[in-house]
Protein backbone atom coordinates (compact mmCIF):
# COMPACT_ATOMS: atom_id res chain seq x y z
CA UNK A 1 0.00 0.00 0.00
CA UNK A 2 3.17 2.26 1.04
CA UNK A 3 4.72 2.08 -2.18
CA UNK A 4 1.07 1.96 -4.19
CA UNK A 5 0.81 5.40 -2.83
CA UNK A 6 4.03 6.62 -3.26
CA UNK A 7 3.57 5.54 -6.81
CA UNK A 8 0.28 7.59 -7.07
CA UNK A 9 1.72 10.62 -5.83
CA UNK A 10 4.69 10.60 -7.82
CA UNK A 11 2.60 10.47 -11.13
CA UNK A 12 0.09 12.63 -9.66
CA UNK A 13 2.63 15.35 -9.11
CA UNK A 14 4.04 14.67 -12.84
CA UNK A 15 0.88 15.06 -14.17
CA UNK A 16 0.26 17.88 -12.44
CA UNK A 17 2.98 19.29 -13.91
CA UNK A 18 1.37 18.98 -17.27
CA UNK A 19 -1.93 20.09 -16.34
CA UNK A 20 0.14 23.46 -15.27
CA UNK A 21 1.30 23.77 -18.97
CA UNK A 22 -2.00 23.58 -20.68
CA UNK A 23 -3.66 25.34 -18.06
CA UNK A 24 -1.39 28.65 -18.17
CA UNK A 25 -2.12 28.72 -21.48
CA UNK A 26 -6.16 28.60 -20.84
CA UNK A 27 -5.73 31.16 -18.44
CA UNK A 28 -3.50 33.50 -20.02
CA UNK A 29 -6.25 33.67 -23.17
CA UNK A 30 -9.21 34.08 -20.58
CA UNK A 31 -7.29 36.58 -19.00
CA UNK A 32 -6.18 38.46 -21.93
CA UNK A 33 -9.23 38.05 -24.67
CA UNK A 34 -11.69 37.14 -21.89
CA UNK A 35 -12.85 34.32 -23.59
CA UNK A 36 -12.90 30.63 -22.70
CA UNK A 37 -11.07 28.33 -25.48
CA UNK A 38 -12.92 25.20 -25.81
CA UNK A 39 -10.30 24.22 -28.84
CA UNK A 40 -7.53 23.96 -26.45
CA UNK A 41 -8.09 20.21 -26.47
CA UNK A 42 -8.20 20.07 -30.16
CA UNK A 43 -5.16 22.40 -30.49
CA UNK A 44 -3.06 20.11 -27.87
CA UNK A 45 -4.25 16.58 -29.99
CA UNK A 46 -2.53 18.92 -33.13
CA UNK A 47 0.40 18.99 -30.80
CA UNK A 48 0.92 15.71 -30.28
CA UNK A 49 -0.28 14.91 -34.36
CA UNK A 50 2.45 16.68 -35.43
CA UNK A 51 5.06 14.95 -33.67
CA UNK A 52 4.04 11.79 -33.94
CA UNK A 53 4.30 11.92 -37.77
CA UNK A 54 7.29 14.25 -37.87
CA UNK A 55 8.23 10.75 -36.37
CA UNK A 56 6.80 8.60 -38.57
CA UNK A 57 7.66 10.27 -41.52
CA UNK A 58 11.13 11.62 -40.79
CA UNK A 59 11.98 9.57 -37.72
CA UNK A 60 12.25 13.50 -35.89
CA UNK A 61 13.09 12.86 -31.99
CA UNK A 62 9.95 14.59 -30.32
CA UNK A 63 12.18 16.27 -28.34
CA UNK A 64 13.27 18.37 -31.68
CA UNK A 65 9.75 18.41 -32.93
CA UNK A 66 8.67 19.84 -29.57
CA UNK A 67 9.82 23.06 -31.23
CA UNK A 68 7.98 22.70 -34.64
CA UNK A 69 4.58 21.37 -32.65
CA UNK A 70 5.02 24.94 -30.69
CA UNK A 71 5.88 27.13 -33.14
CA UNK A 72 2.99 25.79 -35.37
CA UNK A 73 0.51 26.15 -32.77
CA UNK A 74 1.65 29.47 -32.20
CA UNK A 75 1.33 30.32 -35.75
CA UNK A 76 -2.21 28.56 -35.89
CA UNK A 77 -3.22 30.49 -32.89
CA UNK A 78 -2.57 33.81 -34.34
CA UNK A 79 -4.30 32.89 -37.27
CA UNK A 80 -7.10 32.08 -35.51
CA UNK A 81 -7.43 34.88 -33.80
CA UNK A 82 -7.25 37.29 -36.26
CA UNK A 83 -9.44 35.23 -38.64
CA UNK A 84 -12.17 33.79 -35.99
CA UNK A 85 -11.95 35.56 -32.47
CA UNK A 86 -11.41 39.30 -33.24
CA UNK A 87 -14.75 39.35 -34.76
CA UNK A 88 -16.45 38.24 -31.32
CA UNK A 89 -14.44 39.88 -29.18
CA UNK A 90 -17.18 42.26 -28.60
CA UNK A 91 -20.12 39.69 -29.63
CA UNK A 92 -22.10 38.53 -26.96
CA UNK A 93 -20.62 35.67 -24.99
CA UNK A 94 -22.22 32.74 -26.08
CA UNK A 95 -21.25 33.42 -29.52
CA UNK A 96 -18.06 32.90 -28.26
CA UNK A 97 -18.11 29.77 -26.90
CA UNK A 98 -19.88 28.55 -29.75
CA UNK A 99 -17.09 29.73 -32.00
CA UNK A 100 -14.03 27.91 -30.25
CA UNK A 101 -15.95 24.68 -29.48
CA UNK A 102 -16.66 25.19 -33.24
CA UNK A 103 -13.23 25.27 -34.19
CA UNK A 104 -12.47 22.41 -31.98
CA UNK A 105 -14.84 20.05 -34.02
CA UNK A 106 -14.18 21.03 -37.33
CA UNK A 107 -10.45 20.25 -35.76
CA UNK A 108 -11.30 16.90 -34.29
CA UNK A 109 -12.92 16.06 -37.32
CA UNK A 110 -10.14 17.17 -39.67
CA UNK A 111 -7.76 14.94 -37.63
CA UNK A 112 -10.60 12.20 -37.86
CA UNK A 113 -10.67 12.39 -41.66
CA UNK A 114 -7.01 12.91 -42.21
CA UNK A 115 -5.62 10.40 -39.90
CA UNK A 116 -8.49 8.17 -38.84
CA UNK A 117 -9.65 7.21 -35.49
CA UNK A 118 -6.86 4.34 -34.74
CA UNK A 119 -5.44 5.20 -32.05
CA UNK A 120 -1.67 5.45 -32.78
CA UNK A 121 1.36 5.32 -30.41
CA UNK A 122 5.08 6.97 -30.52
CA UNK A 123 7.72 4.97 -28.34
CA UNK A 124 10.90 7.00 -28.22
CA UNK A 125 13.43 3.67 -28.10
CA UNK A 126 16.18 5.28 -26.36
CA UNK A 127 13.28 5.88 -23.20
CA UNK A 128 12.00 2.37 -22.91
CA UNK A 129 13.38 1.95 -20.06
CA UNK A 130 11.78 2.02 -16.56
CA UNK A 131 14.62 2.46 -13.44
CA UNK A 132 12.91 1.33 -10.20
CA UNK A 133 13.86 3.63 -7.03
CA UNK A 134 12.47 2.63 -3.84
CA UNK A 135 9.81 0.41 -4.91
CA UNK A 136 8.83 3.10 -7.06
CA UNK A 137 8.85 2.69 -11.09
CA UNK A 138 10.29 6.13 -12.40
CA UNK A 139 8.78 6.73 -16.27
CA UNK A 140 11.76 8.29 -18.23
CA UNK A 141 9.47 10.48 -20.88
CA UNK A 142 7.05 11.06 -17.71
CA UNK A 143 10.13 12.76 -15.86
CA UNK A 144 10.82 14.82 -18.82
CA UNK A 145 6.85 15.96 -19.49
CA UNK A 146 7.52 17.10 -16.33
CA UNK A 147 10.39 18.95 -16.59
CA UNK A 148 10.02 20.64 -20.02
CA UNK A 149 6.41 21.74 -18.41
CA UNK A 150 7.19 23.17 -15.07
CA UNK A 151 10.43 24.75 -17.03
CA UNK A 152 8.07 26.68 -20.17
CA UNK A 153 5.96 27.20 -17.43
CA UNK A 154 8.36 29.33 -15.55
CA UNK A 155 9.91 30.87 -18.28
CA UNK A 156 6.15 32.13 -19.57
CA UNK A 157 6.25 33.34 -16.06
CA UNK A 158 9.43 35.37 -16.61
CA UNK A 159 8.53 36.86 -19.99
CA UNK A 160 5.07 38.22 -18.44
CA UNK A 161 7.14 39.96 -15.60
CA UNK A 162 10.46 41.02 -16.12
CA UNK A 163 10.18 41.88 -20.50
CA UNK A 164 8.00 44.86 -21.46
CA UNK A 165 5.96 42.94 -24.08
CA UNK A 166 5.08 40.78 -21.11
CA UNK A 167 4.09 43.62 -19.54
CA UNK A 168 2.16 45.26 -21.86
CA UNK A 169 0.44 41.45 -21.93
CA UNK A 170 -0.82 41.90 -18.37
CA UNK A 171 -1.48 45.12 -18.95
CA UNK A 172 -3.81 44.30 -21.31
CA UNK A 173 -5.85 42.07 -19.29
CA UNK A 174 -5.91 44.26 -16.55
CA UNK A 175 -6.86 47.18 -17.51
CA UNK A 176 -8.10 47.50 -21.70
CA UNK A 177 -8.71 51.20 -21.75
CA UNK A 178 -5.84 51.89 -19.87
CA UNK A 179 -3.50 49.81 -22.12
CA UNK A 180 -5.43 52.03 -25.51
CA UNK A 181 -4.49 55.30 -23.83
CA UNK A 182 -0.82 53.96 -23.24
CA UNK A 183 -0.92 52.77 -26.84
CA UNK A 184 -0.36 49.63 -26.76
CA UNK A 185 -1.52 47.78 -30.37
CA UNK A 186 -4.09 45.70 -28.71
CA UNK A 187 -4.74 43.56 -31.38
CA UNK A 188 -1.80 42.70 -31.58
CA UNK A 189 -2.02 41.86 -27.94
CA UNK A 190 -5.19 39.67 -28.60
CA UNK A 191 -3.27 37.45 -30.99
CA UNK A 192 0.22 36.96 -29.33
CA UNK A 193 -1.52 36.03 -26.52
CA UNK A 194 -3.73 33.63 -28.03
CA UNK A 195 -1.00 32.37 -30.13
CA UNK A 196 1.26 31.84 -26.84
CA UNK A 197 -1.75 29.89 -25.06
CA UNK A 198 -1.57 27.63 -28.18
CA UNK A 199 2.34 27.12 -28.05
CA UNK A 200 1.85 26.07 -24.81
CA UNK A 201 -0.68 23.57 -25.22
CA UNK A 202 0.78 22.30 -28.39
CA UNK A 203 3.75 22.07 -26.61
CA UNK A 204 2.17 19.77 -23.96
CA UNK A 205 0.65 17.45 -26.64
CA UNK A 206 4.27 16.84 -27.65
CA UNK A 207 5.50 16.06 -24.26
CA UNK A 208 2.84 13.22 -23.34
CA UNK A 209 2.85 11.91 -26.76
CA UNK A 210 5.29 9.72 -26.13
CA UNK A 211 3.40 7.68 -23.28
CA UNK A 212 -0.22 8.98 -24.03
CA UNK A 213 -2.09 7.09 -26.85
CA UNK A 214 -2.61 9.14 -29.61
CA UNK A 215 -6.20 9.12 -31.28
CA UNK A 216 -8.29 12.72 -32.57
CA UNK A 217 -10.54 13.22 -29.17
CA UNK A 218 -7.36 12.84 -26.91
CA UNK A 219 -7.41 16.49 -25.75
CA UNK A 220 -10.66 15.77 -24.29
CA UNK A 221 -10.02 14.87 -21.19
CA UNK A 222 -6.86 17.34 -20.94
CA UNK A 223 -9.09 20.31 -21.37
CA UNK A 224 -11.64 19.41 -18.75
CA UNK A 225 -8.78 18.65 -16.31
CA UNK A 226 -7.36 22.39 -17.70
CA UNK A 227 -10.59 23.64 -16.50
CA UNK A 228 -10.62 22.52 -13.48
CA UNK A 229 -7.49 23.48 -12.69
CA UNK A 230 -8.43 27.28 -13.94
CA UNK A 231 -11.26 27.43 -12.25
CA UNK A 232 -9.55 26.29 -8.76
CA UNK A 233 -6.88 28.46 -9.41
CA UNK A 234 -9.14 31.56 -9.46
CA UNK A 235 -9.50 32.31 -13.28
CA UNK A 236 -6.90 34.11 -14.19
CA UNK A 237 -4.32 33.98 -11.40
CA UNK A 238 -0.62 32.71 -12.77
CA UNK A 239 0.27 30.76 -9.78
CA UNK A 240 -3.14 29.79 -8.70
CA UNK A 241 -3.81 27.92 -11.74
CA UNK A 242 0.60 26.15 -11.50
CA UNK A 243 -0.49 25.23 -8.10
CA UNK A 244 -3.76 23.79 -8.77
CA UNK A 245 -2.67 21.84 -11.60
CA UNK A 246 0.01 19.82 -9.44
CA UNK A 247 -2.84 19.82 -6.70
CA UNK A 248 -5.52 18.31 -9.34
CA UNK A 249 -2.79 15.82 -10.68
CA UNK A 250 -2.73 14.41 -7.13
CA UNK A 251 -6.13 14.40 -6.26
CA UNK A 252 -6.85 12.15 -9.32
CA UNK A 253 -3.93 9.57 -8.57
CA UNK A 254 -4.04 9.39 -5.41
CA UNK A 255 -7.99 8.91 -5.84
CA UNK A 256 -7.43 6.08 -8.32
CA UNK A 257 -5.74 4.59 -5.59
CA UNK A 258 -8.96 4.03 -3.76
CA UNK A 259 -11.39 3.69 -6.05
CA UNK A 260 -12.20 1.38 -9.18
CA UNK A 261 -9.79 2.38 -12.28
CA UNK A 262 -13.20 3.02 -14.39
CA UNK A 263 -14.49 5.34 -12.13
CA UNK A 264 -10.72 7.71 -12.21
CA UNK A 265 -12.09 9.97 -14.69
CA UNK A 266 -15.16 10.98 -11.89
CA UNK A 267 -12.79 12.61 -9.30
CA UNK A 268 -12.43 15.68 -11.57
CA UNK A 269 -15.77 16.00 -11.70
CA UNK A 270 -16.42 15.78 -8.62
CA UNK A 271 -13.75 18.11 -7.93
CA UNK A 272 -15.03 20.60 -10.13
CA UNK A 273 -18.72 20.23 -8.85
CA UNK A 274 -16.94 21.31 -5.49
CA UNK A 275 -15.30 24.00 -6.23
CA UNK A 276 -18.17 25.38 -8.24
CA UNK A 277 -20.22 25.02 -4.78
CA UNK A 278 -17.69 25.99 -2.16
CA UNK A 279 -15.12 28.34 -3.67
CA UNK A 280 -16.24 29.55 -6.77
CA UNK A 281 -13.81 32.46 -6.53
CA UNK A 282 -10.97 29.62 -6.80
CA UNK A 283 -8.60 28.46 -3.77
CA UNK A 284 -6.53 31.50 -4.41
CA UNK A 285 -8.59 34.12 -4.82
CA UNK A 286 -9.32 36.31 -7.56
CA UNK A 287 -7.03 37.62 -9.84
CA UNK A 288 -3.86 37.76 -8.50
CA UNK A 289 -1.99 38.08 -12.73
CA UNK B 1 -5.00 83.94 -7.66
CA UNK B 2 -4.22 80.86 -10.39
CA UNK B 3 -1.99 82.62 -12.84
CA UNK B 4 -2.06 81.87 -16.44
CA UNK B 5 0.97 80.71 -18.91
CA UNK B 6 -0.09 82.65 -21.84
CA UNK B 7 3.46 82.14 -23.73
CA UNK B 8 4.88 84.28 -26.81
CA UNK B 9 2.55 85.31 -29.22
CA UNK B 10 3.82 82.97 -32.61
CA UNK B 11 3.41 80.11 -30.29
CA UNK B 12 -0.16 80.43 -29.23
CA UNK B 13 -0.64 81.20 -32.96
CA UNK B 14 0.02 77.50 -33.91
CA UNK B 15 -2.80 75.66 -34.59
CA UNK B 16 -2.56 71.98 -32.75
CA UNK B 17 -5.63 70.50 -32.74
CA UNK B 18 -8.61 71.19 -34.84
CA UNK B 19 -11.89 68.57 -34.46
CA UNK B 20 -14.01 69.79 -36.98
CA UNK B 21 -17.67 68.99 -37.19
CA UNK B 22 -17.37 66.02 -35.61
CA UNK B 23 -20.27 63.81 -35.43
CA UNK B 24 -20.01 59.93 -33.10
CA UNK B 25 -21.67 57.66 -30.83
CA UNK B 26 -22.31 54.62 -30.01
CA UNK B 27 -24.08 51.88 -32.77
CA UNK B 28 -27.12 53.79 -33.44
CA UNK B 29 -26.99 56.07 -30.24
CA UNK B 30 -25.43 59.79 -31.88
CA UNK B 31 -23.83 61.82 -29.07
CA UNK B 32 -21.81 64.34 -30.49
CA UNK B 33 -23.55 66.77 -33.11
CA UNK B 34 -21.19 68.53 -35.42
CA UNK B 35 -18.58 69.50 -32.60
CA UNK B 36 -16.05 71.70 -33.77
CA UNK B 37 -13.00 72.98 -31.29
CA UNK B 38 -9.19 73.61 -31.90
CA UNK B 39 -6.53 74.27 -29.76
CA UNK B 40 -3.57 76.44 -30.20
CA UNK B 41 0.01 75.05 -29.35
CA UNK B 42 0.33 75.89 -25.54
CA UNK B 43 -3.26 76.26 -24.59
CA UNK B 44 -5.11 74.89 -21.82
CA UNK B 45 -8.52 74.53 -22.97
CA UNK B 46 -11.62 73.43 -21.12
CA UNK B 47 -14.33 71.84 -22.00
CA UNK B 48 -17.17 71.86 -19.81
CA UNK B 49 -20.49 69.85 -19.67
CA UNK B 50 -22.97 68.54 -17.48
CA UNK B 51 -23.16 64.61 -17.00
CA UNK B 52 -23.93 63.10 -20.14
CA UNK B 53 -23.19 65.68 -22.26
CA UNK B 54 -20.50 63.63 -24.33
CA UNK B 55 -17.07 64.99 -23.08
CA UNK B 56 -15.51 61.43 -22.52
CA UNK B 57 -17.25 60.56 -25.80
CA UNK B 58 -15.37 63.20 -27.62
CA UNK B 59 -11.94 62.49 -26.01
CA UNK B 60 -12.54 59.07 -26.86
CA UNK B 61 -12.99 60.03 -30.45
CA UNK B 62 -10.44 62.18 -30.63
CA UNK B 63 -8.21 59.20 -29.09
CA UNK B 64 -9.73 56.89 -32.11
CA UNK B 65 -11.69 54.58 -29.54
CA UNK B 66 -14.57 56.12 -31.61
CA UNK B 67 -15.04 56.31 -35.35
CA UNK B 68 -16.66 59.41 -36.20
CA UNK B 69 -19.54 59.10 -38.76
CA UNK B 70 -18.60 63.12 -40.56
CA UNK B 71 -15.92 65.29 -40.22
CA UNK B 72 -12.26 64.91 -39.59
CA UNK B 73 -10.09 65.75 -36.83
CA UNK B 74 -6.47 67.18 -37.58
CA UNK B 75 -3.50 67.05 -35.78
CA UNK B 76 -1.04 69.75 -36.77
CA UNK B 77 -2.27 69.44 -40.19
CA UNK B 78 -2.21 65.26 -39.88
CA UNK B 79 -5.51 63.92 -40.34
CA UNK B 80 -6.10 61.17 -37.05
CA UNK B 81 -9.80 60.12 -37.79
CA UNK B 82 -8.81 56.74 -39.45
CA UNK B 83 -5.46 55.87 -37.24
CA UNK B 84 -5.98 52.88 -34.15
CA UNK B 85 -5.75 54.24 -31.18
CA UNK B 86 -1.61 53.51 -30.63
CA UNK B 87 -0.64 55.76 -33.90
CA UNK B 88 -2.24 58.90 -32.59
CA UNK B 89 -0.93 58.13 -28.92
CA UNK B 90 2.33 57.55 -31.44
CA UNK B 91 1.26 61.10 -32.64
CA UNK B 92 1.46 62.28 -29.41
CA UNK B 93 -2.15 63.14 -28.56
CA UNK B 94 -2.28 61.35 -24.90
CA UNK B 95 -5.64 60.65 -22.48
CA UNK B 96 -5.82 60.74 -19.22
CA UNK B 97 -8.63 57.93 -18.85
CA UNK B 98 -12.01 58.86 -16.80
CA UNK B 99 -11.47 56.65 -13.87
CA UNK B 100 -8.06 56.52 -14.53
CA UNK B 101 -7.70 53.35 -15.85
CA UNK B 102 -4.29 52.02 -14.09
CA UNK B 103 -2.81 48.72 -13.89
CA UNK B 104 -3.74 47.62 -10.39
CA UNK B 105 -0.97 44.80 -10.25
CA UNK B 106 1.56 46.36 -11.79
CA UNK B 107 3.92 48.56 -9.48
CA UNK B 108 3.82 52.00 -9.71
CA UNK B 109 7.29 52.23 -11.77
CA UNK B 110 6.12 49.46 -14.85
CA UNK B 111 3.06 51.96 -14.84
CA UNK B 112 4.87 54.43 -15.48
CA UNK B 113 7.03 52.37 -17.86
CA UNK B 114 4.14 50.65 -19.36
CA UNK B 115 3.31 54.96 -20.32
CA UNK B 116 6.46 54.87 -22.34
CA UNK B 117 5.49 52.13 -24.27
CA UNK B 118 6.21 53.06 -27.74
CA UNK B 119 9.53 53.21 -29.02
CA UNK B 120 10.30 56.87 -29.37
CA UNK B 121 9.28 57.51 -25.59
CA UNK B 122 11.16 54.41 -24.32
CA UNK B 123 14.07 55.89 -26.03
CA UNK B 124 13.24 58.85 -23.15
CA UNK B 125 12.05 57.00 -20.19
CA UNK B 126 14.61 57.71 -17.71
CA UNK B 127 14.74 61.63 -18.79
CA UNK B 128 10.78 61.30 -18.58
CA UNK B 129 10.89 59.28 -15.35
CA UNK B 130 12.93 62.04 -13.76
CA UNK B 131 10.01 64.89 -15.02
CA UNK B 132 7.45 62.76 -13.36
CA UNK B 133 8.70 62.26 -10.27
CA UNK B 134 9.58 65.84 -9.91
CA UNK B 135 6.07 66.44 -10.83
CA UNK B 136 4.87 64.24 -8.43
CA UNK B 137 7.45 62.96 -5.49
CA UNK B 138 4.62 61.01 -3.98
CA UNK B 139 5.15 58.40 -6.73
CA UNK B 140 8.93 57.94 -6.46
CA UNK B 141 8.74 57.37 -2.64
CA UNK B 142 5.72 54.97 -3.97
CA UNK B 143 7.58 53.44 -7.05
CA UNK B 144 7.62 50.00 -5.86
CA UNK B 145 4.02 49.94 -4.63
CA UNK B 146 1.19 48.17 -6.69
CA UNK B 147 -0.43 50.50 -8.02
CA UNK B 148 -3.56 49.45 -7.32
CA UNK B 149 -3.06 49.94 -3.35
CA UNK B 150 -2.72 53.70 -3.68
CA UNK B 151 -4.85 56.15 -2.35
CA UNK B 152 -7.42 58.12 -4.91
CA UNK B 153 -5.24 61.23 -5.47
CA UNK B 154 -2.02 58.97 -5.82
CA UNK B 155 -3.57 56.74 -8.34
CA UNK B 156 -4.62 59.86 -10.43
CA UNK B 157 -0.98 61.30 -10.18
CA UNK B 158 -0.18 58.09 -11.53
CA UNK B 159 -3.17 58.09 -14.62
CA UNK B 160 -1.29 61.68 -15.12
CA UNK B 161 2.42 60.16 -14.72
CA UNK B 162 2.01 57.35 -17.07
CA UNK B 163 0.47 59.45 -19.79
CA UNK B 164 3.19 61.96 -19.46
CA UNK B 165 5.73 59.47 -19.98
CA UNK B 166 4.54 59.01 -23.59
CA UNK B 167 5.60 62.55 -24.11
CA UNK B 168 2.47 64.38 -24.96
CA UNK B 169 2.19 67.21 -27.27
CA UNK B 170 -1.39 67.51 -26.58
CA UNK B 171 -2.49 65.78 -22.66
CA UNK B 172 -6.35 64.74 -22.81
CA UNK B 173 -7.37 65.06 -19.27
CA UNK B 174 -10.86 63.47 -18.78
CA UNK B 175 -12.49 64.78 -15.21
CA UNK B 176 -9.08 64.56 -13.35
CA UNK B 177 -10.50 66.03 -10.12
CA UNK B 178 -13.31 63.50 -10.02
CA UNK B 179 -13.84 61.96 -6.71
CA UNK B 180 -11.24 64.03 -5.15
CA UNK B 181 -11.42 65.98 -1.92
CA UNK B 182 -11.33 69.88 -2.51
CA UNK B 183 -7.62 70.10 -1.51
CA UNK B 184 -6.41 67.44 -3.85
CA UNK B 185 -8.72 69.16 -6.66
CA UNK B 186 -6.11 72.60 -6.24
CA UNK B 187 -3.17 70.46 -6.56
CA UNK B 188 -3.68 68.66 -9.05
CA UNK B 189 -4.84 71.47 -11.05
CA UNK B 190 -1.90 73.28 -9.95
CA UNK B 191 0.18 70.68 -11.05
CA UNK B 192 -1.55 70.50 -14.67
CA UNK B 193 -0.91 74.30 -14.40
CA UNK B 194 3.11 73.25 -13.94
CA UNK B 195 2.68 70.86 -17.02
CA UNK B 196 1.64 73.72 -19.50
CA UNK B 197 4.31 75.81 -18.48
CA UNK B 198 6.75 72.89 -19.58
CA UNK B 199 4.99 72.91 -23.11
CA UNK B 200 2.61 70.51 -23.10
CA UNK B 201 -0.67 71.41 -24.85
CA UNK B 202 -3.44 70.78 -22.44
CA UNK B 203 -7.36 69.73 -23.38
CA UNK B 204 -9.25 69.72 -20.40
CA UNK B 205 -12.69 67.99 -19.20
CA UNK B 206 -14.47 68.66 -16.35
CA UNK B 207 -17.58 69.32 -14.25
CA UNK B 208 -15.20 71.24 -11.51
CA UNK B 209 -16.99 74.18 -13.60
CA UNK B 210 -15.06 77.08 -11.69
CA UNK B 211 -11.74 75.45 -10.82
CA UNK B 212 -11.61 74.95 -15.12
CA UNK B 213 -12.10 77.78 -15.94
CA UNK B 214 -9.29 79.57 -13.55
CA UNK B 215 -7.16 77.30 -15.32
CA UNK B 216 -7.69 76.95 -19.06
CA UNK B 217 -7.23 79.98 -21.35
CA UNK B 218 -10.29 78.76 -23.32
CA UNK B 219 -12.99 77.05 -23.10
CA UNK B 220 -15.89 75.23 -24.56
CA UNK B 221 -19.57 74.60 -23.26
CA UNK B 222 -20.85 71.20 -24.33
CA UNK B 223 -24.73 70.03 -24.03
CA UNK B 224 -26.32 67.32 -25.96
CA UNK B 225 -23.58 66.36 -27.41
CA UNK B 226 -23.09 69.74 -29.17
CA UNK B 227 -20.75 73.23 -28.65
CA UNK B 228 -23.25 75.92 -27.25
CA UNK B 229 -20.51 78.05 -26.18
CA UNK B 230 -17.24 79.58 -26.76
CA UNK B 231 -15.00 81.72 -25.73
CA UNK B 232 -11.83 83.29 -23.52
CA UNK B 233 -12.02 81.63 -19.95
CA UNK B 234 -12.44 84.67 -18.40
CA UNK B 235 -15.86 85.73 -20.79
CA UNK B 236 -17.22 82.26 -19.86
CA UNK B 237 -16.85 82.78 -16.19
CA UNK B 238 -18.74 86.15 -16.71
CA UNK B 239 -21.74 84.62 -18.90
CA UNK B 240 -24.82 84.36 -17.72
CA UNK B 241 -25.78 81.19 -18.83
CA UNK B 242 -22.84 79.55 -17.18
CA UNK B 243 -23.47 81.65 -14.28
CA UNK B 244 -26.76 80.07 -13.78
CA UNK B 245 -26.73 76.52 -15.39
CA UNK B 246 -22.86 75.25 -14.51
CA UNK B 247 -21.98 77.85 -11.27
CA UNK B 248 -24.44 77.91 -9.43
CA UNK B 249 -25.14 81.78 -8.98
N1 LIG C 1 -20.20 52.63 -24.25
C1 LIG C 1 -21.36 53.29 -24.45
N2 LIG C 1 -22.37 52.70 -25.13
C2 LIG C 1 -23.53 53.35 -25.34
N3 LIG C 1 -23.79 54.59 -24.90
C3 LIG C 1 -22.85 55.23 -24.22
C4 LIG C 1 -21.58 54.61 -23.95
N4 LIG C 1 -20.83 55.48 -23.24
C5 LIG C 1 -21.58 56.58 -23.07
N5 LIG C 1 -22.78 56.44 -23.65
C6 LIG C 1 -23.85 57.46 -23.70
O1 LIG C 1 -23.35 58.58 -24.37
C7 LIG C 1 -23.79 59.77 -23.76
C8 LIG C 1 -22.60 60.66 -23.42
O2 LIG C 1 -21.77 59.97 -22.50
P1 LIG C 1 -20.36 60.49 -22.05
O3 LIG C 1 -19.76 59.44 -21.19
O4 LIG C 1 -19.61 60.94 -23.22
O5 LIG C 1 -20.76 61.76 -21.19
P2 LIG C 1 -19.87 62.64 -20.22
O6 LIG C 1 -20.12 64.05 -20.60
O7 LIG C 1 -18.49 62.17 -20.22
O8 LIG C 1 -20.56 62.36 -18.83
P3 LIG C 1 -19.91 62.22 -17.37
O9 LIG C 1 -19.78 63.61 -16.84
O10 LIG C 1 -20.92 61.44 -16.62
O11 LIG C 1 -18.62 61.52 -17.50
C9 LIG C 1 -24.60 59.36 -22.55
O12 LIG C 1 -25.96 59.44 -22.89
C10 LIG C 1 -24.21 57.94 -22.32
O13 LIG C 1 -25.29 57.20 -21.79
MG1 LIG D 1 -17.26 61.42 -18.83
Amino acid sequence: MGTLLLQAILSGLLNGGVYALVSVGLTLIFGVLGIINFAHGALMMLGMYVSYWLFVLYGVDPYVSLIASALGLFGLGVLLERLLITPVLEAPEHNQLLLTLGVALVLENLALFLWSPDPRTLTVSYLDFAPMVGGVMLSPPRLIAFGVSVALTVLLYAFLHRTDVGKAIRAVSQEREGALAVGINIQRIYALAFGIGCACVGAAGTLVAPFYTIDPYVGGIFVITAFVVVVLGGMGSYFGALLAALLVGLAESVAAVFIPAAMKQIVIYVIFVLVLLLRPQGLFGPGRG
Amino acid sequence: MIRKSSGPIWERRRLLLEVHRVCAGYGDLQVLWEVSLHLQAGEIVAVIGANGAGKTTLLRTIAGLLRPTAGHIALAGTRLERLPPHRIVQGGVVRVPEGRKIFPRLTVLENLELGAYLPAAKRQRRQSLEWVFGLFPRLKERRRQLAGTLSGGEQQMLAIGRALMARPRLLMLDEPSLGLAPLLVQEIFAIIRDINRDGVTILLVEQHVFHALRLAHRGYVLENGRIVLEGKAEALLANEHVKTAYLGL
